[in-house]
């Protein structure tokens, strides 16, 4: 770009053989120059707090940082009030693999079980996210009575920040007067100590996630729906297809390029999902509910800070989403799907 | 068939019709029922939110509500979450808006990748890149300051937005853009008068999600806010649960608080949320 613009003369007047490719980049640069003005603050944006940190936390995972050895140099006062300085004998340096092995081994964490735990929450909670959104967009998606006041309400949880509803629901399933536990005894069932177990504690965070993530999928896939030209039902109608063979053959393959797309971000939203653990089960019991983000962040800024441990799970967090997505990628083009 | 005869609406048939309705009846209870029992907790005075019995209304009241105005830091934090969000917003907004119209309209080199790094930088985890930002920051000075807020979250924003936008600028026909060139109109200007204000239900939907990203984020907001009067809403609030002796009325009326701006903005986007989304969605 600067080569171009620091040469004002005309190509014309330069060598042949240089020409080409200067009058080429001149070209593009004439032609696009506005596009790249649009997009380079973002680009700068991206580079400076994206990707510079991106290399620098897979770096720091082959180190050994934490709070306690991030300075170089200890500094003592001496008698007469200066200061004296030297290396610090413990600085953090390079340890290699060191930081994955322990980590995948079981030495430090609980990688396996939070990594199970993490699975286990994407997936119930994408499932009932997808499923009861495209429950509810068919329903609404219909002519009828109150249509517009059910879409108003139904998409209502969307307007609560996700740490309003991470303590709604806490509230909800406190032990000793939360309203969950009241309905329960009201139709004779015994309080349950929802934090004190690792599967009741998972369960209170996900019925607060699915709460939270129906309206998205909702509005969404009835977007998508609307979008599905309304003669394809009628003809289907004339030939006689029940509804159910209508919502088979036309509404899911009319939705699928909607449902692709909020499928996949749902999964990655999901998977990276940090309030509700966070702030609803906090990891009870003794961290048994933890899931990956949660835990790194834990690593990170509670106790010593482990940075390199943080950016270490970190890493092997992005590599399970990049895995994922080039296996959903594949198999989405595998079946003809442009995207 | 027999109803068929009637046009339209009241076709279906009526038992059809009640599992419908209550259908869609259960689900909108659920879907405010944590909102409206909060609500009703808030005007309860601490003893009657911490029984065990169960009642909608009892001692109303609306001391939580002046003691956490007056008695806490909370006006504060409410103010230092409206700075950033507004701030996160405003710039989010023109950030994403020239990116994804630059992305939609012009064929340039670099546009396929930039788009890739947009869903890409959705899988980033902030565990990876927490540690380094709060370096940045730290080195920049911007420990327990606003910018640094603002900044870490238009990273989280401004891609999603962009990527939305796209979507829907390439719903606009190119004809209008070639029309305003005609007139005289240089690409800067066919964006800002032509193609933006078309855009607006698309706009609306990326202010609303830039705003309730900054306005409810928490992992950024604990790790670089230090001092209590820097706090946001999202961390703040924790303030009134802690592990022993939580203040769940204080809470209760927070939430509710808290909550009001958000409804506000989303019921000026909600009209606009449904096409908003759809065009994002069909053709990132």
């Amino acid at each position: 770009m600067t080569t171009v613009t620091a040469d004002p003369a005309p190509s014309s007047t330069t060598p042949p053989g240089r020409s080409a490719r200067t009058s080429r980049l001149r070209r593009s640069w004439d032609k696009h120059w506005y596009a790249w003005a649009m997009v380079l603050p973002v680009v700068i944006v991206l580079a400076v707090l994206i990707f510079y940190p991106l290399f620098r936390g897979i770096w720091l995972s082959f180190t050994d940082l934490t709070e306690a050895n991030q300075v170089a140099e200890i500094c003592t006062k001496s008698i007469t009030g200066s200061e004296v300085c030297r290396d610090n004998p413990n600085k953090w340096e390079f340890v290699g693999l060191d930081n994955y092995v322990r980590v995948l081994t079981g030495q430090v964490g609980d990688f396996w079980q939070w990594t199970g735990v993490t699975l286990i929450w994407t997936f119930v909670c994408v499932a009932f996210h997808f499923g009861l959104g495209l429950g509810l967009a068919t329903m609404l998606n219909r002519p009828m009575w109150g249509r517009s006041m059910y879409r108003v309400l139904l998409v209502l949880p969307w307007a609560v920040p996700a740490f309003v509803s991470a303590f709604a629901w806490k509230f909800i399933f406190n032990e000793r007067f939360g309203l969950a536990n009241a309905l329960l005894s009201a139709i004779g069932i015994d309080s349950v100590s929802w934090f004190a177990d690792r599967w009741t504690a998972l369960l209170t965070a996900i019925v607060t996630n699915i709460w939270l993530g129906v309206p998205f999928m909702m509005v969404a896939l009835l977007g998508g729906m609307q979008t599905i030209p309304s003669e394809l039902y009628e003809a289907a109608e004339i030939d006689g297809a029940s509804p159910w063979q209508r919502f088979v053959n036309i509404t899911l393959p009319g939705l699928r390029p909607v449902s692709m797309t909020v499928v996949l971000l749902g999964t990655i939203w999901t998977f990276n999902m940090f309030p509700i653990i966070f702030l609803v089960t906090e990891g009870q019991p003794a961290g048994q509910s933890e899931i990956l983000v949660t835990g790194a962040y834990r690593a990170a800024f509670e106790g010593i800070r482990n940075y390199s441990l943080a950016s270490t799970y970190g890493v092997l967090i992005l590599s399970i989403l990049l895995v994922f997505s080039v296996f959903y990628r594949r198999a989405l083009r595998k079946q003809g799907e442009v995207w | 068939m027999a109803q068929a005869r009637r046009p339209g609406r009241s076709r279906r048939n009526p038992v059809k019709s009640v599992l419908l309705h209550g259908t869609l009846i259960l689900a909108s209870l659920i879907a405010i029922g944590p909102i409206a029992w909060v609500l009703l907790s808030s005007l309860k005075p601490g003893y009657a939110i911490q029984s065990s019995e169960l009642t909608l209304f009892r001692d109303t009241t609306l001391a939580n509500y002046s003691y956490v105005l007056t008695s806490t830091n909370f006006p504060r934090w409410f103010l230092n979450s409206v700075i950033v969000a507004a701030f996160t917003m405003g710039i989010g907004i023109f950030l994403s808006a020239t990116t994804g119209y630059a992305v939609s309209r012009f064929n340039f080199p670099g546009r396929r990748p930039l788009m890739m790094v947009f869903l890409v930088t959705q899988m980033f985890p902030v565990a990876i890149l927490i540690v380094p930002i709060y370096t940045i920051m730290a080195r920049l000075g911007l420990i327990n300051t606003m910018p640094a807020l603002i900044i870490a979250y238009l990273t989280i924003a401004v891609p999603f937005c962009a990527w939305m936008l796209k979507g829907y600028f390439d719903s606009i026909p190119t004809s209008l853009d070639e029309a305003a060139a005609l007139d005289g109109c240089g690409p800067f200007a066919t964006f800002w008068r032509v193609v933006l204000p078309l855009a607006r239900p698309a706009v609306a939907v990326t202010a609303f999600y830039t705003f309730l990203t900054a306005w409810g984020e928490v992992a950024y907001a604990s790790a670089f806010i230090q001092t209590d009067n820097k706090f946001t809403l999202a961390y703040g609030l924790q303030q009134f649960v802690p592990q022993f002796n939580p203040q769940w009325e204080y809470l209760t009326a927070a939430a509710v608080l808290v909550t009001v701006p958000a409804g506000l903005v989303f019921f000026f986007a909600q009209k606009h949320l449904v096409s908003g989304l759809t065009a994002g969605g069909t053709k990132g």
